[in-house]
């Protein structure tokens, strides 16, 4: 070997400049977040001049001006991860399972959609489901909706996006802990008597259990934290958190709340996601 | 034979029960066609408007063209915010394969004290909220100084890319068979010589594949760069601004276009790893 390097020593040079990297980019920003929010304005200071004075109660505050807009966005991103789970596992299963030799195929077909703009299919979907689209006018004159009710700027509506939004993320990990089952446990498992249903509810499901770990989280984490369908999709009255940070970072200039509210955030994600994994009992995650 | 079996048996069993007997096999069969007709109906909404012969408000269809996808710079502020987003894309996944590249070789290769909160760092990333990631790297930002624009997106693209190259290399790391690299050693290859020759090409798909991923989120991002671009418009930027008064049609040429790209390099992707594979 030209060059002799001690062996310990390579792995760490190997990490240093990406982990100098999210050092300085990634840590560093959240311990600065954490110094923000505790800020309070600088008397007769001008917007957007803040000093320090350990307000914990920015936090409190924080919260209690945006209970409604903290608990949407968990019942939002808890219902959309729902439904993305519920039409995301028959697909992967009959990816993994019924498709023979159009595996490949289909599994590109599953996230093709995906490489068109995020802002420009959810635009395409708030047009199909919007006043002028041919959806809402067809089920009108069907009489199957009332002339006054609309699917565009309401709940369902931002659940409905963000479930479309986030789908791939939920796809492509059950597909991988599907497509990794031995075959043979399913044949083994019918060789035992079990009927389909039983073999599907006893080896199946709980095989492909990390990949249901997995993509709930990649759903469910990104959707917590979005305000792009509910601002586009939505109305005033499905604001969610994400629209609340946004507006006060760049519409109030109130940095100090903005930053006791995304912290709030990711501790509520991160203690759920923890809850979470301990009760699914899965250690490999990613 | 068996034909008589057969004639003797299928009018015994009743419609009703033909019927449901034909949906237990065919149920995951609709299933799927359901699920790929929800999956491309904004894509193929965003196609068909993209020949809508509407001026500046594509909210309605006006009659068919091909002027959009002749001229798809028509409408100027879409090519120079395209333009932006390929530049930022390239320059963050070059950085962000680099960097992950050798952290995924890092954890994936070798035992070393803090291995696991090393995998910590790379999980946290990816369980943050974007607009967590956003507003936090804007302040620091604004703390020292350093005004939103394009170096500043540039850096927050690199910081949320890096995690998902690592975790992509590292599988490929991770399903290589070490008997390979064993084989090349016994063959009086020295270390050097073995990554370069037999480790780095079974690992190439893997980081081809992380660079993509990375382009992709890179080039689709909003909430990120919505925070650290200042006045610089991307791609994402101008659909979500333009969103109000209506989205140009060449915005529909352009998204149309990188979803056909996108599909023809995963598809050549796959012919060349069959013919490899052959």
């Amino acid at each position: 070997m030209s060059i002799t390097l001690p062996k310990v020593r390579v792995p760490y040079l190997l990490l240093f400049p990406g982990f100098a990297f999210l050092f300085t980019f990634f840590i560093l920003p959240i311990v600065n977040l954490a110094q923000t929010s505790t800020q309070t304005p600088i008397p007769g200071g001008d917007t957007g001049q803040y000093e320090q004075s350990f307000a914990f109660s920015n936090y409190i505050n924080a919260f209690l001006d945006n209970r409604d807009q903290f608990a949407r966005s968990f019942v939002y991103a808890t219902l959309a991860t729902i439904f993305a789970l519920a039409i995301a596992y028959p697909l992967a299963y009959a990816i993994a399972f019924k498709s023979g030799k159009f595996k490949n195929i289909l599994l590109v077909l599953v996230v093709a959609p995906f490489f068109t703009s995020f802002l420009l299919r959810t635009i395409a979907w708030k047009q199909i489901l919007g006043e002028e689209g041919f959806l809402v006018p067809t089920l009108r004159s069907l009489h199957l909706m009332g002339q006054q009710t609309t699917i565009t700027s309401t709940a369902v509506a931002v659940v409905a996006g963000m479930t479309y939004n986030f789908l791939p993320f939920m796809t492509l990990p059950l597909y991988a802990s599907l497509e990794r089952i031995d075959p043979r446990t399913i044949e083994a498992s019918g060789d035992l008597y079990a009927n389909g249903i039983t073999t599907f509810r006893r080896v199946t499901v709980p095989l492909s259990l990390p990949g249901v770990v997995a993509g709930t989280l990649l759903t469910f984490i990104p959707a917590a934290g979005d305000y792009v369908n509910a601002s586009i999709l939505g109305s005033p009255n499905t604001k969610m958190i994400g629209n609340v940070i946004e507006s006060r970072y760049f519409k109030i200039v109130d940095y100090p709340t903005a930053a006791a509210l995304s912290f709030t955030l990711m501790a509520a994600i991160l203690i759920l996601v923890t809850l979470y994994i301990r009760k699914a009992g899965t250690e490999e995650l990613v | 034979m068996s034909t008589k079996i057969k004639d003797a048996t299928i009018p015994t069993i009743p419609f009703k029960a033909r019927l449901s007997r034909w949906f237990g096999r065919n149920l995951l069969r609709i299933y799927m066609i359901f699920g790929f007709t929800y999956l491309f109906i904004p894509v193929a909404y965003t196609f068909a408007f993209s020949f809508n012969d509407s001026g500046k408000s594509n909210l309605i269809w006006k009659g068919f063209t091909l002027n959009n996808w002749k001229n798809p710079c028509g409408a100027p502020e879409v090519c120079n915010a395209l333009g932006n987003s390929i530049k930022i894309g390239l320059l963050a996944t070059t950085f962000a394969t680099i960097l992950g590249t050798m952290i995924a070789f890092a954890i994936g290769r070798y035992q070393f004290k803090g291995r696991s909160s090393s995998n910590l760092l790379i999980f946290l990333p990816m369980a943050t909220p974007e607009i967590v990631l956003g507003a936090s790297l804007l302040s620091l930002f604004l703390v020292f100084k350093i005004n939103p624009g394009f170096w500043p997106t540039v850096i927050a693209h690199v910081m949320f890319c890096i995690s998902f190259v690592v975790v992509t290399v590292k599988a490929r790391i991770a399903s290589l068979d070490p008997r390979l690299e064993q084989a090349a050693m016994d063959l009086y290859a020295n270390e050097l010589e073995t990554f370069r020759r037999v480790t780095l090409p079974l690992v190439a798909p893997g980081i081809a594949g992380a660079a993509l991923l990375a382009f992709s989120l890179s080039f689709d991002d909003f909430i990120i760069t919505n925070f650290n671009s200042g006045t610089l418009i991307t791609f994402p930027k101008f659909v979500y601004v333009a969103a109000a008064r209506g989205i140009p049609a060449q915005a529909n040429v352009i998204g149309s276009s990188m979803f056909f790209l996108a599909l023809a390099i995963v598809i050549a992707g796959q012919l060349v790893n069959r013919k490899k594979a052959r």
